[in-house]
């Protein structure tokens, strides 16, 4: 039986600049930052109330895992916004709306009331969308 | 959506939480920051508190122990780290951390040390299996 997820992954074009996002705008916390050798890094965060939840910041590089046209491939997708990567939830989305707008953060969809809640739209530093929900209680 | 004509409302008291994580190394104090949301003392708290869960005085005290364990993770001492996140005192930091952390700074620190010695010598201790295969990363 399945309990729970443990480590999932966003592919990010530039580690650096995710590391900003998610730490200097979203709140998230460095869980492991390790160096892997020839410019390779592997870098986790976790949702600030979510420790046991590693968010791998995967870069789209060309190496043992993608060549070079699948590198190609993602970043050309990844920076038009096909990917939805994920739901955050908030205890009050319009004060994280407007704190992560004074932050920098793009929004494609600002705060509505949607049948479960409220639900507004943004885009992390590469152009992968993620909701940002307040769901009902 | 009709609880957006709050949407002042919201402006203020994010910029005085925002004037928590920027100035939290400072001597700021309930005044500081209620002035920033150009509330009276007593609204000011009770809106605070229904939107972040905490009063302001209590998430000041979080931000600041947040921050002094990423100090004390790279290896500041306790005595810098207690100036670092606004305390006049070590021995009123430690006990505070200790409050809220469940363990003294210097155990913790202790434990961040480890944990990063671990990273630069073994990093594929903390790489699931699958990960590091795929990208060519074997011990």
């Amino acid at each position: 039986m399945i309990t729970k997820i443990t480590h999932t992954c966003i592919y990010v074009l530039n580690q650096d600049s995710a590391y900003d996002f998610y730490v200097n705008k979203l709140g998230f916390k460095v869980h492991t930052d390790a160096p892997m050798g020839e410019g390779a890094r592997w870098l986790t965060v976790t949702p600030p109330e979510q420790p046991d939840l590693e968010i791998t910041l995967f870069l789209v590089a060309e190496g043992a895992m993608f060549d070079k046209e699948t590198v190609q491939t993602m970043t050309t997708l990844i920076k038009k916004g096909t990917f939805g990567a994920a739901v955050f939830t908030c205890r009050d989305i319009l004060a994280t709306y407007e704190e992560l707008k004074a932050k920098g953060v793009v929004f494609k969809k600002t705060p509505k009331k949607e049948f479960y809640g409220f639900e507004a739209l943004f885009i992390d530093d590469s152009g992968n969308w993620f909701s940002l929900a307040q769901i009902n209680s | 959506m009709e609880q957006y004509e709050k949407i002042y409302l919201y402006q203020r008291i994010v910029r005085a939480k925002l004037f928590i994580d920027n100035y939290y190394a400072d001597k700021i104090d309930l005044n500081n920051i209620s002035n920033q949301a150009y509330f009276s003392k007593f609204h000011f708290i009770r809106l605070f508190k229904s939107i972040y869960g905490k009063t302001p005085n209590h998430y000041l005290i979080k931000i600041r122990m947040d921050n002094a364990k990423i100090l004390l993770a790279k290896g500041y001492s306790v005595l810098e780290t207690s100036i670092m996140v606004g305390f006049d005192s070590p021995t009123s930091f430690a006990a505070m951390f200790k409050k809220i952390a469940g363990q003294t700074p210097s155990a913790f620190q202790k434990e961040q040390e480890i944990k990063r010695n671990a990273i630069q010598t073994n990093p594929l201790l903390f790489v699931p299996n699958c990960f590091a295969e795929t990208q060519g990363w074997v011990k």
